[in-house]
């Protein structure tokens, strides 16, 4: 038996979020004294393919084919299964990515297979249990989930899991796999690209604003910092209800769950709903001119003090520490 | 068309989430129960898509007697028609075989889902239902349009979205910008009395997953407070402290 990782690349690269399910996939195959075989799909070249032996992967399987260059939810599934299949894989590690999320429970229910999704921790194995820690409540908690089928699938949440270099050589080969029509139904007519944004799910850092701010016109300033900080830029609900900024953005309980390294939060006072969905980052900075804001009974790091005073500051501050380091 | 919206009964957003004494219950005393808001998207969509007689809307739940409220509400909102399959909801897996079941014996174009619960934040059942009925499934979507046999969707990626075109029948997440939510007035208030709410019982389903206990986020330190006029301060522990930039 072995574990297979599927690596999803954005445009023919990988991101962190892969290496991350590569790595935590190695620490599987580790913890079950087996192998790693690492699956790609559609337009990613060799010398690409070649890093996820890097962090870990024993084997690299790449399918290429004109039907597969785009992900169809449907079709990617069924390629997944049968390189399961292939390697005899019982464990199944994707990431809990947009695309994931509709790829993993398809997979799982293709392979007769458990799922935990929004995993957060490496499995637990003991006393012949097979158990994973996984977010719920929409951050408000954590769940740990037993799988007791042979087969298993776990979607890993970015940012949960640390990228561990482990090189071994691996070299890409093909993997054919023959596609059915049928899987081929939701056909993509366009991509549209946000503009040279750092995407929320996988940022590192996230600069993120809320009614304090005012009005959409006072977004420069946050955008300006996210650039300095190489961050991603979010919004609390009220922000995007108005319609100040994207429903992409609104981080929260109904909104993207997010667990950056840092989260700023300029403006918002911290609803409960809000909290839920930022509180697995690992350090939280709160702006708000009322001390009395929910926020700080969570933030790591606080100033007391009006967005429009505070931020220029900060991006002065940053700009300082930029071109000293 | 006739479109099916799966619910789910879920802890109202403001609740302060609790476990019993050995942390393998969830607490719900107390907990007020709403319909899933990712859920009540897709039946906001699925109303205006049947707008004028143009088709019917199934609202479908898989849960005990109990959640009846949360199922007559979606009716008072708008939906035609209402079943409840009689079980507790084990796990998605369970929910999408029930689900699968009674769609397999009834016509629809278009089943949409939340495109996650906001209790165990799975976004599985949308895409499991697809696998278990061979229909095309797309998680989440941003916007959902139909024009004849066919609907285009918009799918949320990392760092922009896709424009995808699917042929009915199909199986879709919503996620916001889909469409508003629907507040009932008083006739649909009144008229989701006597609307049709079938309940079926359960299909056997052999599952694979077991939640057996729950944590609470670990408590963070007191936040450190830094001097509104001492900003550098800030980046200096950022760098020098936390070792976040």
């Amino acid at each position: 038996m072995s574990v297979l990782v599927y690596a999803e690349n954005a445009g023919g690269k990988f991101k962190k979020s892969v290496f991350e399910a590569v790595s935590y996939a190695r620490a599987v195959a580790d913890q079950n004294n087996t192998t790693l075989t690492a699956i790609s799909i559609g337009d990613v070249s060799a010398d690409e393919l070649n890093t996820l032996g890097n962090y870990g992967a024993h084997k690299i399987l790449n399918v290429s084919a004109d039907n597969l260059k785009n992900f169809v939810n449907q079709a990617y599934a069924s390629v997944i299964a049968k390189a399961a299949e292939a390697e005899q894989a019982d464990v199944m590690v994707i990431s809990n990515t947009f695309s994931g999320r509709g790829l993993a429970p398809r997979v799982a229910v293709k392979l007769g297979a458990g799922i935990v999704d929004g995993a957060v921790s490496l499995p637990e194995t003991a006393n012949n249990k097979f158990t994973v820690k996984k977010t719920a409540f929409s951050g408000k908690a954590f769940a740990t989930v037993e799988l007791t089928s042979a087969n298993k699938v776990i979607a890993l949440i970015a940012n949960s899991y640390k990228v561990t270099e482990n090189p071994t050589g691996a070299k890409a080969e093909v993997f054919s796999v023959e596609s059915k029509e049928s899987d081929f139904k939701a056909m993509l007519k366009e991509i549209i690209k946000s503009a040279d944004k750092v995407s929320l799910p996988d940022a590192e850092i996230v600069v993120s604003a809320g009614r304090g701010l005012k009005g959409p016109e006072n977004w420069g300033m946050i955008e300006e910092l996210a650039d300095l900080l190489g961050a991603a830029t979010a919004c609390s609900k009220p922000v995007s209800d108005a319609g100040w900024r994207p429903h992409s953005e609104h981080v929260g309980q109904t909104g993207i769950a997010v667990s950056p390294n840092l989260y700023i939060a300029i403006g918002i006072s911290g609803a409960i709903q809000h909290l839920a969905g930022i509180s697995s980052s690992k350090v939280i900075v709160v702006i708000n001119k009322d001390a009395e804001a929910p926020f700080y009974k969570v933030a790591d790091y606080g100033i007391v003090g009006d967005a429009f005073e505070i931020v220029p500051k900060l991006i002065d501050a940053v700009k300082a520490y930029k071109a000293l380091a | 068309m006739n479109i099916l919206v799966c619910i789910s009964n879920v802890p109202d957003t403001t609740t302060k989430v609790t476990f019993n004494a050995n942390n393998t219950q969830f607490n719900t005393a107390g907990v007020q129960f709403i319909i899933n808001p990712y859920d009540e998207i897709a039946l906001a969509r699925a109303i205006e898509l049947t707008d004028g007689g143009n088709g019917t809307v199934t609202v479908i739940h898989v849960g005990e007697a109990a959640n009846e409220p949360t199922i007559r509400k979606a009716l008072a909102i708008g939906a035609t028609d209402a079943v409840r399959i009689n079980a507790p909801a084990h796990d998605a897996y369970f929910v999408a075989v029930q689900i699968a079941e009674y769609v397999k014996q009834h016509q629809f174009d278009l089943i949409l889902t939340g495109r996650e619960s906001i209790d165990y934040n799975g976004s599985k059942v949308a895409a499991m239902l697809g696998e278990l009925l061979d229909l095309p499934s797309v998680s989440i979507i941003k916007k959902l349009d139909v024009d004849g046999t066919q609907a285009t969707v918009e799918r949320e990626i990392e760092g922009g979205k896709e424009i995808l075109t699917i042929p009915f029948p199909f199986v879709a997440g919503t996620a916001e910008g889909v469409a508003e939510p629907k507040i009932p007035n008083m006739r649909g208030i009144m008229s989701a009395r006597t609307k049709p709410l079938a309940v079926v019982e359960p299909v056997e389903v052999k599952t694979f997953s077991e939640i057996i206990s729950y944590e609470t986020p670990a408590p963070r330190g007191q936040v450190k407070l830094i001097a509104a006029d001492d900003v550098a301060k800030l980046v200096d522990l950022l760098h020098n402290e936390a070792k976040v930039i």
